[in-house]
Formats: C-alpha cells, structure tokens, sequence
C-alpha cells in the first residue's frame, strides 16, 4: 500500500500526508522548520497579525513559509464575529495566495471553544466567496452536520480544548461523528501525544491538525516525526479493520498437541 | 479639515487629508507582503493607493505570523 493508494482528498484535493501541523509556540524558526521537514505535513497553518517591531519577525516567517514550500493553511484565530473572520479570511487569501481557510470564530475566550451558534454562517459567507473552509468546531454531531450543509467538503471537531493536550475528552461524540458524517473529518486541537493521534485515526478520522503537541515537546522535531509515524499507523490500522474484542480468552497458540496436557 | 485623525493598528495617527490605505501603511514602514482593511472591510492590494481614508477612519494592516 503506498500513499498514492490512500490519499488523503479535502476539496478534491490529493494530499499525501493526513498530518496538518501548526507552526506557532517552537523554541526557535530553525526547529519549527526542521519539525516540518521530518513530518512532511499535508499543510501548515499560519496566522495574520498587526505589525509589530519593524516587521523583522514577520519577514523572516514569510521567508520560511515560502522556503518549506508545504501549502499554507491560513487561519482566522482570535476572530470573535463574522464580519471579523470573514474579513480575516480575505485578508489571509490575498496575503497567502490560497482559497484554504481555517476557520476559527471564537465564543470563549477561557475555553477557547468555538461559536458554534455562528459558525454556520460564516462558513457559508466563505464557501460562497469562494474559499474551501475548514472549520474548527467542536463535536456537537448536529452543528457538524450543518457545516456540511452550508457547503463544508470536511469538518475539523476538537478533541479537547485548544493546546490542553488532553486527547479526546469525549470518544463517544467523536465516534459518533464518525459514524453519522461521511465528508473527511480532521481533528483539530487538543491531542498531546501521538498516541491520541493514533486513536482518532483508528477510528476512522482522516487525519489530525496539530501544534503545541510538537512545538512544546523536549524535542519537537523527533516529536513530529513520531506524530506522523503515528498517524500513518493508525490510518493503516483504520483500513486494515480491527478485530472485534471479546470478553473471554482465546488462546493464540493452537491447543491441539500442547505437551503434557492431559483431560482431567 | 486637512487633517485626519485615524487608528491605524488601534494607534492615533495623523495623515493628511487625500491620503490612502497605501499611505498609511507607508507610515508603519510596512513591507509586503501585508493586507488592509478599513472599518472592518478588507481592502484589496490594488486599492491600497486609491482607497481614500477618511477622518475617524479604523485602519488594519496586517502581516503572516506563525499559528495553530
């Protein structure tokens, strides 16, 4: 099996990783740029913001961006209303050079939790503008549902609240989503470790997006590395079809012909 | 009035009046790549030296970063 056979498609678009990775919180540029190199990453997201000391840091990001040459994933991140996001997005279009947005409206600023009641609308403004949305929302099936009613060709719920690291807090709502949805499902925020990468992935999710998982790790680019082994291993798990668990054991080895073994 | 008063990245400044988005982003010494929006509304790149501020104006320039 290789990648070709198992692409991952958002928008009609083949991808040959399922891994989206952030690029915010690294220890350095270099580092973030080796932890791109190593993941080969699907996309990497990346941010607008008010210009501050000169435009020094700024213009060394673009150079990065555009040395790394993996598609760029804009994002509407801090946006807390629609005219808001969706001026960010057009923004990010014209500065970026993409249709792709994630994006993010924001209805908490604690829990970082999207506004879900609006986000319908929003993704409908930019689907009809011509953007290929990918919204962060969270695993509510019905407000999933209707992303994909407004136009959304995939949807990126939570699995926990932004940079907690926690892992799905909620399987049941995950696999659920899974089972109702048939559009590519992204999970966006909240893993922490390749191990919850995995298990979205076994469970049939197309693929993750992720940032402080890596970036905060002691060693963020051999952590990017295992994040993308582990979502390679899951998807081919997910393909491969797991085994079903049962309640009582079953031995492997075969019993016919066990030395010493008598009937009592 | 030959002044206008306007939040330029949610700073005062001053320009005068018949200046544009350009202008302003002149001021910051802004260098591509960047974007713009007045009062909320984005204003494409080859607007940037037609757009016409006015007095009270609320001026957005902004540049990539890194994000999640």
């Amino acid at each position: 099996m290789t990648h070709d056979d198992d692409a991952l498609i958002l928008y009609g678009e083949r991808f040959a990783s399922r891994l989206l990775l952030g690029t915010s919180r690294y220890p350095s540029p270099k580092i973030m740029a080796d932890a791109v190199a190593v993941a080969r990453p699907a996309m990497v997201t990346a941010s607008l913001r008010r210009e501050t000391a000169q435009g020094q840091a700024s213009q060394e990001f673009w150079q990065l961006l555009k040395a790394m040459a993996v598609p760029v994933l804009p994002n509407t991140a801090g946006c807390h209303s629609i005219q808001e996001a969706v001026t960010t997005a057009e923004m990010a279009r014209e500065v970026f050079e993409t249709d792709w947005i994630k994006l993010e409206l924001i209805g908490d600023d604690y829990t970082l939790q999207p506004d879900t009641l609006n986000l319908p609308t929003a993704a409908s403004q930019l689907i009809r503008a011509g953007f290929k949305v990918l919204p962060y929302c969270t695993d509510d099936l019905v407000l999933c549902r209707k992303l994909v009613d407004v136009g959304c060709q995939a949807v990126m719920p939570w699995a926990a609240p932004i940079g907690t690291g926690r892992g799905p807090i909620n399987p049941y709502a995950l696999r659920s989503l899974r089972d109702r949805l048939q559009v590519p499902l992204i999970v966006d925020a909240g893993l922490g470790l390749p191990s919850h990468a995995c298990q979205v992935l076994e469970w049939g999710y197309d693929a993750v997006l992720l940032n402080t998982a890596v970036a905060l790790a002691q060693d963020p680019v051999a952590m990017a590395l295992a994040f993308a082994q582990a979502v390679s291993a899951g998807r081919l798990a997910w393909r491969a079809g797991a085994m079903q668990a049962q309640d009582s054991a079953q031995a492997s080895t075969p019993v016919l012909g066990t030395p010493f073994w008598h009937q009592t | 009035m030959t002044t206008l008063n306007l939040l330029i990245n949610q700073k005062t400044h001053q320009l005068p009046a018949g200046a544009t988005v350009a202008d302003a982003a002149a001021l910051l010494g802004l260098r591509m790549p960047f974007a713009a929006a007045v009062n909320l509304q984005f204003v494409p790149r080859s607007q940037h030296a037609l757009h016409l501020l006015q007095d009270q104006d609320r001026v957005e320039l902004i540049t990539p970063v890194t994000g999640g």
